[in-house]
Formats: structure tokens, sequence, C-alpha cells
């Protein structure tokens, strides 16, 4: 019941670097500076600006940063520099993917068509498996990092919005993310044991710098959903894209290790999650979304608009990776030591 | 009386049960599952048997060059279970 694992203080990161006047504007009001909105009429959805300035805002709500003051999460400044980016992503994805018709059969055959197995898939787990280096593998992993390193943390904001057996069994898969009591076996935990394996800094938020905003726009897709009663259908659905797509992606990436001489302990977190997603597939969707639907039909669209967004989302990361790997060049804005050098020297 | 434990049968993946579970294989090797919930594979297609890979997934090919499927088949015959 109780565990031996000694605690550890989480330090918040430093806050990142700017990327333009959006996230420049975030950065100057988390340091109090006076508000100043600027013009997003311009603005990429997609882009490093608006998704660092997303990113930075939603980061007051997990572990914050270094020497920012906490009460900076509920800054009217920062809520409405929030509000107005949050509008331009929002408005993007609901433009960019496929509008849901709003019936429950929607939800089935969205879910169904995501437990259909390519032979022979495209994406970085395919191509890590296949003939991925470990330059490439590590680079994986510290995108992967801002996301895993606090695990479940987005989705667990969507308890309080749920009620009766949904809520019941997505408590159940959150409680197994979190370790189901053991600390040592906490997801983010694993993970970051992965990474100290793999040779990565396992420092929270140490990787933001380097991550993209492909990387950065799926956990802030997360956060939106999960920050947002009014978009709990929508998180219900990105929850289940990722525990119904996952268990297969891991298995590729535990071969993927195991083919590059990975240690076991690195191996370690892929593997727990080919068994666990296997159990958390059929919880989610016997659990989760099939009594939140009987209680609340008129969620169906915004379920199916939670799969097909982060879907979407998944789909741009997952090409960033290979369009660069193909070419020999990194992903990372801050290119690990192993990484080819950028442009030049790669012929 | 006891209250009976609840097994659910999925549609076309693992049984479903409930608790920690320790699974007896043929070979008299036992198995222990400690997660709240733990899917048994009943489809024997599963590379860790006898808990459920979603190995049961319907397969499609998109691609010509696909040997992959092959490839899968040979793992799974010479993959140790569990």
């Amino acid at each position: 019941m109780l565990s031996d694992t000694a605690p550890r203080r989480v330090d918040p990161p430093a806050l990142p670097e700017a990327r333009g006047p959006l996230s420049a504007a975030v950065l100057g009001a988390l340091r109090g500076w006076p508000p100043a909105m600027p013009h997003l009429d311009q603005a990429d959805p997609y882009g490093d600006d608006l998704q660092l300035a997303l990113y930075c805002c939603y980061e007051l709500h997990y572990r914050g940063f270094a020497d920012i003051a906490s009460d900076r999460e509920w800054d009217v400044g920062v809520l409405g520099l929030r509000a107005e980016l949050e509008r331009v992503f929002e408005t993007a994805l609901r433009k960019d993917v496929p509008a849901a018709d709003g019936t429950v059969a929607e939800v089935t055959a969205e879910l169904d068509a995501l437990v259909v197995e390519q032979v022979e898939g495209r994406g970085p787990s395919w191509h890590l498996r296949r003939d991925g280096e470990l330059w490439q593998l590590r680079e994986y992993v510290a995108h992967r990092s801002l996301y895993h390193l606090k695990e479940g943390d987005p989705q667990a904001f969507v308890i309080a919005r749920l009620d009766g057996p949904a809520k019941a069994a997505l408590v159940s898969v959150e409680h197994d993310e979190y370790g189901a009591g053991n600390p040592d076996r906490m997801h983010a935990r694993l993970f970051a044991e992965m990474m100290g394996s793999l040779g990565l800094s396992t420092a929270y938020g140490h990787y933001l710098d380097a991550a993209s905003a492909e990387t950065l726009a799926e956990v802030n897709f997360m956060s939106l959903c999960g920050l947002h009663r009014r978009l709990r259908g929508a998180l219900v659905g990105q929850f289940a894209t990722v525990e119904l797509t996952s268990s297969p992606g891991s298995e590729r990436l535990v071969r993927a290790m195991r083919r590059l001489g990975c240690p076991e302990q690195a191996v370690a977190f892929y593997d727990e999650h080919v068994e666990a997603d296997a159990v958390h597939e059929q919880m989610v969707r016997l659990g989760v979304v099939a009594p939140l639907l009987a209680a609340e039909p008129e969620l169906a669209r915004d379920i199916v608009f939670g799969v097909r967004a982060s879907s979407f989302l998944a789909d741009r990361f997952g090409a960033l990776l290979l369009d660069s790997w193909t070419r020999g060049r990194p992903t990372l804005r801050r290119p690990l030591t192993d990484a080819p050098t950028p442009a030049g020297s790669m012929r | 009386m006891a209250e009976a434990r609840q097994i659910v049968v999925t549609d076309d993946g693992p049984l479903l049960v409930s608790g920690p579970v320790e699974v007896v294989l043929p070979d008299g090797r036992r198995v222990r599952s400690d997660r709240p919930v733990t899917a048994i594979c009943v489809c024997r297609r599963s590379r860790r048997a006898p808990f459920c890979d979603t190995s049961h997934r319907r397969k499609v090919r998109t691609s010509d060059a696909a040997t992959d499927d092959e490839e899968d088949r040979a793992q799974r015959h010479s993959a140790p279970a569990g």
C-alpha cells in the first residue's frame, strides 16, 4: 500500500526561448510584463510560435516554470492570451478534419477503423522497427517526453466532468497509468527510466526548446480538451485513439529497441504498453465510450472530432519525422549529439 | 455466498478478468498478472500468451511490397509464450 520509493522533488523547467511574437507575448505575460496582444490574423495554427505559446499557457496547470509565480495559472492576462490562441487552434482543427454527423454509429465505425492493422504501415514506429537508427529512436523518445513525463495528466482533468460508469472506467485506466498504486510502475517514471538508459536527460521539460511544433500540438490538443468541460467528448475521443492504437505501435518499438541492442531497462516502457493497452482498449470502448454515449448521445459529434483531430495531429508528427529522417536530417530543434549535422554535411 | 467474479467476453477480442489473476498453462507454468483488469487471449494468436497483445485485430494490406505477414507468423511461432 505504501511505497518505499523515496519522494523526489520535481523541479519545474526553465522558461523556453520564444519562437516568434505570440510565444514572446506569453513568456512576457508569465514574467509579469504588461500584456501585449499580438495579431493573430496571420498566425499559423500549427506553427512553432503559436504551439509553443499555447504549451507555455497550459504548462502552468501542470508543473509550472522555474521562477514563475504559481498564480500566473489564473492570471486574466495569460488566460486572455490563451483563449485567443485556443480559438485559432481549434478553428483550424475543425476545418481540417471531416465534420462528424453526430450519430452513435459513426463513433463505432471510427473506433472500429482504429483497430484495423496495416500489414505494411507507414509511420515512425514502422520505420524504427524496420531500419531506424539509434539516433532516430532517441529523437523519437525526446519528442515524446513532452507528453510521457506527464502521462495521464491531461486526461485526468476530464474525470471531474464525467459521471457514473464512464467515470469509474476512465479512472481505472488512469489508475493503471499511474502505476496502480505503485510509483515505481507509474508510466511517467518508466518513461524517465527509459530516457536515462538511452542517454537522454530525464528532467521534466528538458526537451521543450528542442521539441517541434508537431510534438507540442499533440500535447496541446490533450490539454485543450482536458481543460474545457465543453470539449469532454473530444477528450474521450483523444483518449480512446491513444489507447486503441498504442499496443501494436508499442510492440513495434519494442522490436526496434531489441534490434538496436537497447538495454532491457529501455525496452520496459513500451513492453509494458503492449499488454497494458490491450486491456485499456477494451476498457475504453466498453467501459468509457459506450456508457458515455448511452448517457449523453449528443457527445458523439465531439468524440469523433477528438479521434479525427488527434489522428490528424499524430499524422503530422509522423510525417515530420519520416520526411526529415529519410533525408538524414534531425527533427529536434536542438539536435542530439549523435544526430547527423543538419544541412551541408549530409550529401 | 461470495460474490461471483465477472468475466467479460468481448466481441472478437480477449476475455476480461478483474483483479490480480494467476493463469496456469498446460505445461504447468504459472503466470501472474497484477493488473486491475487482465485481458486473456482466446484467439491463440498472441505472442504474449496467455495475455492479449491485440494480435486478434483484422489486418489489411495496403502495399504490394509487404512481407510482414509472413514475418509476423514466423515470429509468433518461434517466440516463447508469456
